[in-house]
């Protein structure tokens, strides 16, 4: 923040005149007709199809089925970035030989965006779980691993001389300094990781054939029913917020216990 | 038997293509269960010397041995005080002088045994579940003395560990020090560049000279402290009041005035 900081109330007021004011253009436009309601459905259209979505099953499901399926894809793809991303980002940090031979390699994939792997995605694994998780694994790895290496990197010297003195080999100064020293950035980078991995759904559910929010956008879509569209849209903001919140505590928990 | 040896020790260094030596002809043997200090203008390497004890740095010339085997790499049997402590601020103050108990694979029983004669002996019960932040600078140098003590090492490197204490609090320390370098006595290498402390810590003060570091002077202070009966005074207000404290430590102060540069009043 570059300006004073908010009271809190100030904070909160505007933030609810940001939602309403957004709701308002949104109802004028609506109602205005100056877009065609195929192109815009209405506010109270949306809401009232995200009501029935959850009751009634869009194509073979309900909405919170959707969603429960898309976050096991979403949560599978997550931690695989995790347990990949922190062990090797640790392990670059210690070895120089292991951070010379990848790095430059992930700086260069890391640009093509996880939707761009949906081909492979889709004529390695088929229809399977594989596709989707690779792809949402695509989005969530590079800030864990970028986060993990940065975290570890930067470590006080101070703290690896401390363990040498104190007889700690490669194993142990990995896991009982580089990694505690690391939380912080790698908490950050976890959250980064959960938006893009959350972000990557939609293009992972593409190729999925039988469930989730993003296949049931895609079957709103064929439908020409933009309300359903929207609907998913809305349920995708809304549990990426919940999640991030989660992430955000996580954080604060971490941070006030090193006395940050 | 722990003694360090310091032979012919030099460490030249290279800056922007030019070479300049930071340390030069250092001989020095500190003897078993010696408290031995380094003083020196700052600059003079005196730091390096203990580094290079310890593992941290190495020599570019000559050798440094620490019960007649050459130091490489650090290790748990020459453990070290850091000035700016060094804890592990995401492990509690007993994990922290856990920690290289662990290393060593003592057993448990004896680890915690070990742990709270240290915790009783620094002060330190009652916070053994305290992170370190939420200790004062005296209490954190206090986990960090009790670290490398509970190692049992055969040498102890200190280098500089009051250095980032207020001046009431580096009394104490200093005080407690001694009681402890009297109750446990360990070969102890001791950097510093407040000559006080040196006088009233050390068995012998190794004063340095501007760089290139030399030893300018080696100063016996344990047969006055054992003369003058310096250990029989409760306080050390009381010890630097002495005639032969007073003597010694303006002894000290010429040598290292010698040093100074003209910038350096």
């Amino acid at each position: 923040m570059i300006g004073p900081a908010l009271p809190r109330r100030e904070f909160w007021r505007l933030t609810a005149a940001g939602a309403v004011g957004a709701l308002a253009l949104w109802t004028v436009a609506a109602l205005s007709g100056i877009t065609p309601r195929q192109f815009l459905p209405a506010p109270w259209e949306v809401v009232a199809r995200l009501a029935q979505l959850m009751v009634e099953p869009f194509v073979g499901h309900t909405l919170p089925v959707h969603l429960a399926s898309s976050l096991q894809r979403f949560g599978s793809g997550f931690l695989l970035a995790v347990a990949v991303g922190i062990p090797l980002g640790l392990a670059m940090a210690w070895f120089p030989v292991l951070d010379r031979l990848v790095t430059p390699l992930f700086e260069a994939v890391r640009f093509v965006a996880p939707i761009a792997w949906v081909p492979f995605a889709a004529l390695w694994f088929g229809t399977g779980i594989g596709g989707p998780v690779l792809i949402i694994f695509a989005g969530a790895f590079p800030p864990v691993l970028i986060n993990t290496y940065r975290g570890a990197h930067n470590v006080d010297r101070k703290y690896i001389e401390a363990a040498q003195m104190l007889g700690a080999g490669a194993f142990r100064s990995m896991t009982q300094v580089l990694l505690p020293a690391a939380v912080p950035s790698i908490v950050a980078g976890l959250r980064i990781s959960a938006g893009l991995g959350w972000q990557s759904l939609v293009g992972a559910e593409l190729i999925v054939a039988s469930s989730g929010v993003g296949y049931l956008m895609v079957k709103g879509q064929a439908a020409v029913s933009t309300s359903t569209v929207m609907a998913g849209m809305i349920a995708i903001g809304i549990v990426g917020l919940l999640i991030d919140m989660a992430l955000r505590r996580l954080q604060a928990r971490i941070e006030q216990r090193r006395g940050l | 038997m722990a003694t360090i040896h310091f032979d012919g020790v030099g460490r030249t260094f290279r800056q922007g293509g030019k070479e300049f030596v930071a340390l030069q002809d250092i001989d020095l043997e500190v003897r078993d269960r010696e408290f031995v200090a380094i003083v020196g203008p700052s600059g003079c390497g005196k730091t390096t010397c203990l580094r290079m004890a310890a593992g941290l740095e190495h020599p570019t010339a000559g050798r440094v041995s620490v019960d007649q085997s050459v130091v490489t790499k650090p290790g748990p049997d020459r453990a070290v005080v850091f000035q700016q402590f060094a804890l592990f601020p995401w492990k509690t103050v007993w994990d922290n002088i856990d920690f290289g108990l662990q290393s060593l694979r003592v057993d448990a029983a004896e680890r915690r045994r070990r742990i709270e004669h240290y915790l009783g002996l620094m002060g330190l019960a009652g916070y053994e579940h305290a992170y370190p932040h939420q200790l004062s600078g005296g209490m954190q140098q206090r986990v960090a003395i009790a670290r490398a003590y509970v190692l049992d090492p055969k040498v102890l490197l200190m280098d500089e560990p009051f250095g980032a204490l207020d001046a009431q609090t580096r009394v104490v320390m200093q005080e407690e020090l001694v009681r402890l370098a009297r109750q446990h006595p360990r070969t102890v290498l001791f950097i510093t560049h407040a000559v006080d402390e040196a006088v009233y810590l050390a068995d012998r003060i190794v004063v340095m000279t501007r760089r290139p570091g030399r030893i300018r002077e080696i100063i016996d202070v344990k047969s006055v402290r054992e003369a003058e009966r310096w250990d029989a005074l409760p306080r050390i207000e009381d010890v630097m009041d002495q005639a032969s404290f007073v003597h010694l430590r303006t002894h000290v102060w010429k040598l290292l005035r010698d040093q100074q540069s003209p910038d350096e009043h």
